[in-house]
């Protein structure tokens, strides 16, 4: 065999160890990854989540100077960075990784190294952004990065570099993934799995994919200005030579805005997957669900200069973003109306994903309406830049993503671990973190509309803003504890565990057809799907009399179809070898981009390992022959 | 049969049956997807060019140093290199080992003759006083251009690699596949290029001191 000839010789041999630390760093199996990412970006969300509570601290009191304007900045930039780049979209690619196989009907992804790759280039470009805790010089433009503010002119530090190489490296992680993904969906879907047969939330990973791969290459572009600026002495955002703000902006929200749709989507798609399980009805509106996702994409791309209203783009150019911005609330619209209409006279059963999934839905209605509100380019004009924004993009990313993620969380865990979170404790959970929610960001409408602008470090007392935030700052509190509340039902449902089954919920989806956890090859015989919600109706054939007067045929009849489908007749399930190549070359880049700010011997230690694990990669088959077959 | 057992059930493998949903390679579809990506990221860099398009403050502006003849040379050689892209793959899939092989470098040699009109260009440029923190065309002009040189050395590595993986055995007629995921790379930065050539060399060459700005002398 030819490919065998080609390798490059090995350092260290290929792994194969299924645990420990190896099984791990060498791992492209979809489910590890997931949990990968599940983990990580868990522990990101407790550090957001920190900077949150240090930034609720300081403004608990009027005139507080428990925390210094410049360290303030830090904060909140690095909280926005956080929670966007480095926790709700990883979070996403948890249930995305974890998911999109199985409910296609598939063993692993299309590229499972390349899966490998966008983890640990996720993970190290996250840890890149936050190198400045360390030197004591975080990123302080804010999430959005506004140049010239954050060029070297204003911004002489090493923090805003670190923030701009550690989001490109992210970026590629994303693009990465984002074609993972769509390649996945669409050529290993399950025997007659149709497009218009898949389950929701595979529908939603789709659209996110499509708009990651077109969006990050625009903010990408933009790092690499605003990059260039700070190393090279470019002249893109450098005022002085003539660079426009303005540009940073267009450029910024053209990607910031699907951004928006790319962390609200998936939400969306686990909420359509949670509601008709507990509903025990079928999705209602199935086709507007999809196609209003669609829609939402599409129109994501129209609307980016409603977040710049008060630059003074003309009234043409306003009043045009303003039309298309609210013409984005009816596709929304018609999504909350499906899942309203899904639950009436369902069989509904109240446990926690249910709940969670219910205040998204609940939550996520109030963030849409104050957004509507901003989208009038007048009434934009005096919440610009005041707690009211805070107010409404936290009830759209915390109310909304972050809720459907822990109902999605609460949804999926017994599949991924084997054993249910414990339900009782899941319910306090729940209602700490609403009550915690509402309490925090409520106040900051009335704050808002009072004029207090976001990102000051204090207020004076004369304002008569304390109340209401140290209202805000006490929910801050409610919604840590929760939080906690959430690790310790964790732990207490790792140590009494309850067994989940294949199908704890009574489900639709075909992922629940296979054991919790799923074996390492998932599907024993791939699936043959002959309607939507497949697995439903295999359970319940006589639904599917009473709908449409078809007997499907019983579970296991195409099984000697299968095997036939089964190129392998009996001689076991071929994965995809295990590399350590990804995380090599991941480390290859991470260290040559981060070597830009230490020095061209970095560069070239990095330039020399990403290479070596670009070129492994390339000639390395996917499957080692077997030993038995080398020769 | 070696390589029946060896590449049994993977994505990557399924190349060679097309045993998928849609009838398509994986990595074919990948290659289609991650254009369009990289439609957006020199979209947005050609887009900036634009932007800024006579609004440098100091010279040298493109009246100045573009060379559209020297430039129309170096962009034929690159289209040539298309050509030889296809002959690559017609003979690769018919089978003919030499005439594959001899159009797999020939592309390769004409990409790498575009790279040096480039790195000419370039030294030209800086020898005439425009370098990327000259002026805000210098910036714009400079990382465009550089962007799209380092997209077309990545295709001449590539080359190289399926010339080696050609003489190994690695590539052939029955994986021609691997070499046509490379021609649609090498069609794309040539399309890439015919937008840069008209929008920066045929559109604003022509371009002088904006109103305001000091015009150029040279040695000035």
């Amino acid at each position: 065999m030819t490919s065998t000839t080609m390798s490059i010789p090995r350092i260290f041999d290929r792994p194969k160890s299924t645990s420990g630390i190896w099984s791990w760093l060498g791992t492209v199996d979809h489910k590890r990854i997931g949990t990968l990412y599940g983990i990580t970006a868990f522990l990101w969300f407790l550090v957001g989540g920190i900077e949150a509570l240090m930034i609720r601290a300081q403004l608990a009191r009027a005139d507080s100077d428990l925390i210094s304007p410049e360290t303030f900045n830090q904060l909140f930039t690095m909280h926005g960075t956080t929670m966007v780049f480095l926790v709700v979209m990883p979070m996403s690619a948890a249930f995305f990784n974890w998911l999109i196989p199985l409910q296609i009907g598939a063993r692993d992804v299309a590229f499972p190294r390349m899966n490998a790759l966008s983890f640990w280039l996720f993970l190290f470009g996250g840890l890149l952004i936050n190198v400045g805790w360390f030197t004591g010089d975080s990123p302080n433009g804010g999430w959005f990065g506004y140049a010239p503010n954050s060029g070297i002119t204003f911004n002489s530090g090493s923090g805003m570099t670190f923030w701009a190489i550690g989001l490109s490296i992210l970026g590629v992680a994303s693009i990465a993934a984002g074609l993972n993904f769509i390649v996945t969906i669409f050529n290993m879907r399950a025997p007659g799995m149709t497009l218009f047969k898949m389950p929701v939330f595979t529908w939603m990973t789709l659209i996110t994919s499509v708009l990651l791969v077109l969006a990050i290459p625009v903010i990408g572009v933009a790092l690499i200005q605003i990059g260039t600026d700070r190393l090279y002495g470019t002249n893109f955002y450098n005022s002085i030579n003539g660079g426009d703000p303005v540009l940073w902006q267009h450029m910024f929200w053209l990607f910031g805005h699907p951004e928006v749709y790319i962390l609200i989507l998936p939400a969306m798609g686990i909420v359509s997957e949670v509601l008709p399980t507990f509903s025990r009805k079928p999705l209602f509106g199935y086709p507007f669900i999809v196609f209003s996702g669609i829609g939402i994409a599409f129109l994501g791309w129209f609307v980016w200069a409603h977040h710049m209203f008060t630059v003074g783009l003309g009234p043409a150019a306003t009043s045009a973003f303003a039309i298309s911005t609210m013409a984005i609330a009816i596709p929304t619209g018609i999504k909350i109306l499906n899942w309203m209409a899904t639950m009436v006279r369902g069989s509904i059963k109240i446990n926690t994903p249910m709940l969670f999934s219910i205040s998204f839905i609940a939550m996520f209605t109030i963030g849409g309406l104050s957004g509507v509100m901003h989208a009038a380019a007048p009434s934009d004009a005096q919440q610009q830049d005041t707690y009211f924004v805070v107010a409404h993009f936290h009830y759209v990313l915390f109310g909304g993503a972050l809720m459907a993620i822990f109902s999605g969380i609460y949804y999926w865990w017994p599949k991924m671990t084997g054993y249910m979170l414990n339900d009782k404790q899941g319910l306090v959970v729940w209602f700490l973190m609403l009550l915690g929610f509402n309490l925090q960001f409520a106040p900051m409408h009335w704050l808002g509309l009072d004029g207090m602008p976001r990102r000051i470090f204090t207020y004076s007392s004369e304002q008569g803003w304390e109340g209401l935030n140290a209202l805000a700052s006490t929910g801050g509190l409610i919604l840590a504890i929760g939080i906690l509340t959430f690790l310790f039902n964790v732990w207490y449902s790792k140590r009494n565990k309850v067994m989940a089954g294949n199908d704890p919920w009574d489900a639709r989806t075909l992922e629940w057809s296979i054991p919790s956890p799923p074996p390492h090859y998932n599907f024993e015989q791939i699936p043959e799907v002959e309607y939507r919600d497949d697995f439903w109706y295999q359970k319940y054939p006589e639904l599917l009399e009473h709908e449409d007067g078809h007997v499907p045929a019983p579970a296991g009849a195409q099984d000697d179809d299968e095997a036939a489908h089964d190129e392998h007749g009996g001689h076991g399930i071929h994965l995809p070898d295990m590399s350590y190549y990804p995380i090599m070359a991941a480390a290859g880049v991470a260290i040559g981009m981060g070597g830009l700010m230490a020095g061209y011997w970095v560069i070239v230690v990095g330039g020399i390992l990403g290479m070596w694990g670009i070129i492994g990669w390339s000639l390395e088959p996917v499957n080692d022959p077997e030993p038995d077959v080398e020769h | 049969m070696a390589q029946q057992a060896i590449t049994e059930y993977h994505a990557e493998a399924q190349d060679t049956t097309y045993n998928t949903s849609t009838g398509l390679s994986n990595r074919k579809l990948l290659m289609w997807a991650f254009l369009a990506s990289d439609v957006m990221f020199f979209g947005t860099f050609i887009a900036t060019y634009l932007v800024y398009r006579n609004r440098s403050l100091v010279g040298p502006y493109p009246e100045n140093v573009l060379d559209i003849p020297i430039t129309t040379i170096s962009t034929f050689v690159l289209l040539m290199s298309s050509l030889a892209m296809v002959l690559a793959l017609h003979y690769v899939r018919e089978g003919a080992k030499g005439p594959g092989r001899f159009w797999i470098a020939m592309t390769a040699f004409l990409g790498l003759v575009f790279i040096i009109f480039q790195v000419v260009e370039f030294s030209t440029f800086v020898n005439e006083g425009l370098t990327p923190r000259t002026n805000l065309f210098g910036t714009t002009f400079f990382i465009l251009t550089g962007f799209h040189g380092a997209h077309v050395t990545i295709g001449v590595m590539w080359l190289l690699m399926l010339l080696y993986g050609s003489f190994k055995g690695t590539l052939r007629s029955d994986n021609s596949l691997d070499l046509e995921i490379a021609g649609l790379y090498w069609h794309f930065v040539d399309i890439v290029w015919i937008v840069i050539f008209t929008v920066v060399y045929l559109v604003t060459a022509n371009d002088g001191a904006p109103p305001g700005a000091p015009p150029f002398i040279h040695g000035g």
